[in-house]
């Protein structure tokens, strides 16, 4: 049996190493400082789809990113991995969403795209860790869902079991479909780029890429469906401008601040026998330790 | 028999137990529901409830709602979600808390979804104070101040939902603390009838196999926590924090990076993703110090910092700072312990 499969990703700056330049002197970030990765889940979810694929030929794997249109650096990403096309759903107005206004658009847009047998994405994004999009789609388009998921065991008959991985134990759950399944990061890892996919995609362009190409270029990539990914606005999938966007987010940031810790006084100890012996003896006496 | 406006608290449910983190969330909950003047209600959903309100009670709950039924345990998203979807409509709270867990991430986006309410996760604190839009000058009395960490612990962001209810937040274990608010404290019990809240249709996605074991694991509450990073170098580095850890009678932790390194597993983790802890003795080796680490372990009474770096950050925050290799020092430290506790 084929299957259509969509994958929903992000494109995240890589908060995990945030360097010195990365925070401005005011506490605010600088985004052009840190650089912009697949968000690590939705790879473990890359690969639990082209799993599906591998074990069900014909099946088509479509990359859905909401972003700015640089994102389409994912969808090429995930082409060379196995992935068959993209989609990055990309509108000014759709900027300062939180996750619910996140979920609602890309909704609409998994909505406008139609059929599909299962959605699959990252349990959660490094940007802000909040795990909520996958969920909240899922209601959207009134789907069951199935977080946490460490491994699809198998799909048949409209149904798929899944193994979910949970802090205190593991549980097995089968969902009818389709429906939205969210893959933990101890999932196993996605296979790397294949070097002909490589050779294949890495000319494969948004429209607004393609805008700024040679006429030469322009035929040439006009002549290979495969190369042309798609970008969609918001009006393109019909959503309501009051639910997009910052209008259409219920929580609002009031503040954000600089984390600053308060330094202690701290005791600097030489590294030897004696003054480690003393530390001991110190914490032995004070019942810290002993 | 029930009014709005209230503080509801969706309780986790286990082994005839409520969890840590919701009774940490009572806690928290008792403290703003008298800010507000409000009552402060617990949510519990599951199969034999039994006596669970007298659990409950103690931590300061005027109202305990329960919803019993062999189907509703163990947890499934849809079931529950309907359950807290169809009650808020009915009581309309205007806050709502739950544990940053496996379950209250399932169900806090897929309700916050279905009533439009806005939900923040993983919040590091919990205020009530008021706000003023910037753009329509509009002013919000007593709104609930959602503070979290963000992009990868580095800001802190305190959020508000003006316009919409209830305001939802979720809190991880251990954030909070779980304190009795009056071992006397009387509440009422509601039962509601579980046919009322959830159709047939919801029971969609079928449990078929479960193991749950309790974490062996409890380094929230070890008073000594041996705590290596990615500097400790490997799985068998650690295996010297093991011994040092029992030498001491405490517990082995890690930063993020020495967890997804594969060092040791998940649940030793510290910090805004992992655990928070408060021992009386955090010896720190080979961590560096990111944010969302001493976001996690600032609240030990001594810290003591091992580390190659005289500059690493931790320092910063450490009692004791021994600038070395890890592999050298920890081995003195047993060395010396057991010469000197007889």
């Amino acid at each position: 049996m084929s299957l259509n499969i969509i994958v929903l990703a992000k494109q995240v700056p890589d908060t995990r190493n945030v360097g010195k330049d990365a925070m401005k002197a005011d506490g605010t970030i600088n985004r052009a400082a840190l650089p912009a990765i697949f968000n690590p889940e939705d790879l473990n979810a890359l690969e639990q789809a082209l799993r599906l694929k591998d074990a069900n030929p014909g099946s088509t794997i479509t990359l859905l990113t909401m972003g700015l249109p640089r994102a389409s650096e994912i969808i090429r990403e995930a082409m060379y991995r196995g992935a068959d096309t993209g989609i990055v759903l990309t509108d000014r107005v759709l900027g300062g969403a939180d996750t619910l206004a996140t979920s609602y658009s890309l909704a609409q847009a998994v909505k406008k795209f139609g059929k599909y047998d299962i959605i699959l994405g990252g349990r959660q994004a490094i940007d802000g860790d909040t795990a909520q999009v996958g969920p909240q789609i899922a209601e959207k388009l009134g789907l069951p869902q199935v977080t946490y998921a460490e491994e699809i065991l198998d799909l048949k008959d409209g149904k798929v079991t899944v193994k979910r991985r949970l802090e205190n134990g593991v549980e097995t759950v089968v969902a009818p479909l389709p429906c939205v399944v969210t893959v933990n990061g101890s999932a196993a890892e996605c296979r790397p780029r294949n070097a002909q996919r490589v050779q294949k995609y890495k000319y494969a362009v948004s429209p607004s890429e393609k805008e700024k190409l040679s006429d030469e270029m322009k035929a040439i990539i006009d002549a290979r469906p495969y190369l042309n990914l798609q970008e969609w606005s918001a009006a393109y999938v019909n959503a309501d401008p009051e639910q997009i966007g910052l209008p259409g987010s219920p929580t609002k940031v009031k503040a954000i601040e600089n984390v600053v810790f308060t330094a202690k006084e701290s005791l600097t100890l030489d590294n030897n026998d004696e003054a480690i012996e003393l530390l001991v003896k110190e914490l032995i006496a004070n019942h810290t330790i002993g | 028999m029930t009014d709005n406006n209230n503080i509801i608290v969706y309780c986790e449910y286990e082994d005839g137990k409520v969890a840590d983190v919701s009774l940490e969330l009572l806690t928290k909950g008792r403290v703003l529901a008298d800010k507000l003047g409000v009552k402060l209600e617990a949510l519990v959903i599951g199969d034999k409830l039994d006596k669970i309100e007298n659990s409950l009670y103690p931590y300061g709950v005027d109202v305990v709602y329960k919803v019993e039924d062999k189907r509703l345990y163990p947890y499934t998203s849809n079931p529950h979600s309907a359950i807290l979807i169809n009650l808020f409509r009915e009581i309309k709270p205007q806050i709502c808390l739950m544990g940053a867990t496996c379950i209250g991430r399932d169900l806090g986006p897929r309700v916050s979804s279905c009533l439009h309410s806005g939900l923040t996760a993983d919040c590091t604190a919990l205020e009530i104070g008021d706000h003023t839009d910037p753009k329509t000058g509009k002013e919000y009395k007593d709104l609930l101040y959602q503070i979290r960490p963000a992009f990868g612990g580095n800001i802190v962001a305190t959020i508000v939902n003006p316009e919409c209810r209830p305001q939802m937040a979720t809190v991880r274990e251990g954030v909070m603390k779980k304190e009795i608010k009056d071992s006397a404290y009387k509440g009422v019990a509601v039962k509601l009838d579980a046919k009322k809240y959830v159709k047939p249709e919801d029971f969609v996605v079928e449990i078929i196999d479960r193991h749950i074991e309790k974490s062996k694991v409890n380094i929230k509450n070890s008073p000594i926590i041996i705590a290596g990073g990615y500097g400790v170098g490997s799985k068998e580095g650690f295996d010297m924090l093991f011994e040092l850890a029992n030498t001491l009678g405490g517990e082995v932790g890690a930063s993020r990076a020495a967890v997804d390194a594969g060092f040791v597993e998940h649940d030793r983790q510290i910090g805004q993703t992992g655990v928070t802890v408060r021992p009386k003795l955090y010896i720190a080796c080979g961590i560096s110090g990111q944010i969302q680490h001493i976001a996690g372990m600032q609240e030990s009474s001594i810290i003591i910092s091992i580390n190659n770096d005289p500059n690493a950050p931790i320092n910063t925050i450490a009692d004791y700072v021994i600038t070395g290799n890890v592999e050298d020092i920890v081995p003195k430290l047993i060395k010396y312990y057991k010469k000197n506790s007889k």
